[in-house]
């Protein structure tokens, strides 16, 4: 026991130090990826329900392969093939290579994948809209950015938070396929970490805790906004 | 297109000297291949209050929801305090307005009430009544917000300002919904069948309201299934059958010695 206590201790030669920074590095990653596909999302959704055709059929597109492809594959196909095809321009243009960091390379790359997920869940929100409050707000003169902002994006998110829920929840975790691109988030720091020492089961177990714990204060924020949300809307049990 | 002076003569114009707050003149909407609208005109001055009338499926709302284009005609004009809706054909053939923001402000002066009020569910009574006057209209908050109190205690609702629309009774969210309505001032206010989803005991109290406001001279448009309420309150009734104005004229003659077939019938039928 006491030799667990000093392998999670904070400061060295403990590693609960390095598993906290990993933690940071995942949260700082899938906070980026999910305001990342927040964004894509309601673009996404707007231009599936408003775009004209060709818009609607490269968003249809977009969804479809993003969600049919296994994340892992898309992961180490866009890190790879992008940070390379993204040099290979600048290069092309004349400029100087960049070296692209993790931290932007990871959000860009789980943001692309989060976005298609969100574009469906927002999709379906708008449609959840009582479409008579959307109609009230262009009867008395808003314009399209207005009424974005002040009517739809409030009035859909009490549909979208179940859903958006989900897809927080899945960013925290799918940090950990960074770990593949030697990316030092959570799970690698662990890898690093049970490696040195040959302690598996105490840095897998204090991994797993720890994701729980994130999950567990998500829950209680997610439960905040969400009643936010539905502050217009009586519960069921009071409507029954 | 036609200006002013070669408008075909329209059958009524009580009040001569009044200003025409909307024209309406030879609408036609068609839905793929319904023709709902077949060349409608109405007009009306300052002051006045239109009631239209007629049967399921006559058109009356699509008129209504024409004059402030939530539907876009197919060809007509229409004319907002003399301002003339510019309208252009989109990339399928559709006639839509030309200019966004002509459209934008015609509508901020057009105080529309809607059949389901329509009212915003995640806004309090007193938010959705300063809406649009602070965020289309520009009014400072607190101007607003004195007004809204005015308003919502106007229409009796004062001490359910802060009550989201879910936790009131369809009537007291019609009269939240015609404070809203009131708050920007309109030139015009549009009735939809204000009171077609309301629980027979709560129309009274719409009806009231919207009543004092035709009695004080508020210039408005209203569709409506209340003949009764229609009599007494509108200067000029509109009974619309099939998308074409098959009578008008002051209640009196529409209601007490209507000409057209049709429109005795219909009263038979709904009185």
């Amino acid at each position: 026991m006491a030799r667990i206590i000093e392998l999670l201790s904070p400061t060295p030669p403990g590693w609960g130090g390095t598993l906290l920074v990993g933690l940071l590095h995942s949260v700082e990653i899938a906070a980026g990826a999910f305001g990342l596909g927040l964004v894509i999302g309601i673009c996404g959704a707007y231009g599936k329900l408003y775009g004209g055709p060709v818009v609607r059929d490269l968003l249809a597109f977009y969804t479809t392969i993003v969600r049919a492809v296994p994340e892992l594959v898309l992961i180490l196909l866009l890190y790879y093939a992008g940070t390379d095809l993204i040099n290979q321009l600048l290069t092309a243009m004349g400029y100087q290579r960049i070296d692209i960091s993790g931290l932007v390379a990871g959000i860009a790359v789980l943001g692309f994948v989060q976005g298609a997920y969100s574009t469906e869940v927002m999709r379906g929100a708008i449609l959840a809209i009582p479409q008579g409050q959307i109609e009230a707000a262009r009867a008395y003169g808003m314009s399209p950015g207005l009424l974005l902002r002040r009517i739809t994006l409030p009035a859909m998110l009490p549909f979208a938070i179940p859903g958006l829920a989900n897809l927080w929840l899945i960013a925290t975790k799918d940090t950990a396929l960074l770990a593949v691109v030697g990316f030092f988030e959570l799970t690698l720091a662990t890898r690093q970490a049970a490696g040195v020492t040959k302690a598996y089961l105490t840095f897998f177990l204090a991994a797993g805790v720890i994701y729980l714990l994130l999950t567990l204060v998500s829950n209680l924020i997610i439960g905040r906004i969400e009643a936010w949300a539905r502050r217009g809307m009586p519960s069921l049990k009071e409507a029954h | 297109m036609i200006a002013q002076g070669t408008a075909p003569a329209l059958k009524y114009t009580a009040q001569n000297d009044a200003a025409e707050a909307i024209h309406v003149e030879n609408l036609h909407k068609r839905f793929g291949e319904l023709h709902v609208l077949k060349g409608v005109s109405l007009s009306a001055r300052d002051g006045e209050v239109i009631a239209i009338i007629g049967g399921s499926g006559s058109g009356k709302s699509t008129l209504l929801r024409c004059i402030n284009c939530l539907e876009n005609p197919t060809s007509g004009i229409i004319r907002v305090n003399g301002e003339e809706i510019r309208m252009k054909a989109d990339s399928h053939g559709h006639t839509v307005p030309a200019d966004r923001k002509q459209i934008e402000r015609i509508r901020s002066r057009l105080g529309m009430v809607f059949q389901n009020f329509n009212l915003w569910s995640h806004m309090t009574l007193i938010e959705n009544v300063i809406e649009v006057p602070v965020h289309v209209l520009g009014v400072k908050r607190d101007v607003a917000i004195a007004e809204a109190e005015k308003l919502l205690a106007r229409v009796g609702l004062a001490e359910k300002r802060d009550v989201y629309p879910a936790y009131l009774s369809g009537g007291q969210q019609q009269r939240a919904a015609i404070a809203r309505a009131l708050a920007i001032n309109p030139r015009v206010m549009l009735f939809d069948e204000p009171t077609s989803a309301l629980d027979p005991e709560l129309i009274g109290e719409v009806l009231k309201v919207i009543g004092d406001l035709a009695r004080e001279g508020r210039t408005m448009v209203l569709v409506t299934h209340e003949m009764k309420f229609a009599r007494e309150v509108a200067t000029h009734v509109v009974y619309l059958y099939n998308g074409l104005v098959e009578e008008e004229g002051p209640p009196e003659q529409i209601f007490g010695a209507p000409k057209s077939e049709r429109l005795k019938q219909f009263i038979r039928n709904i009185g």
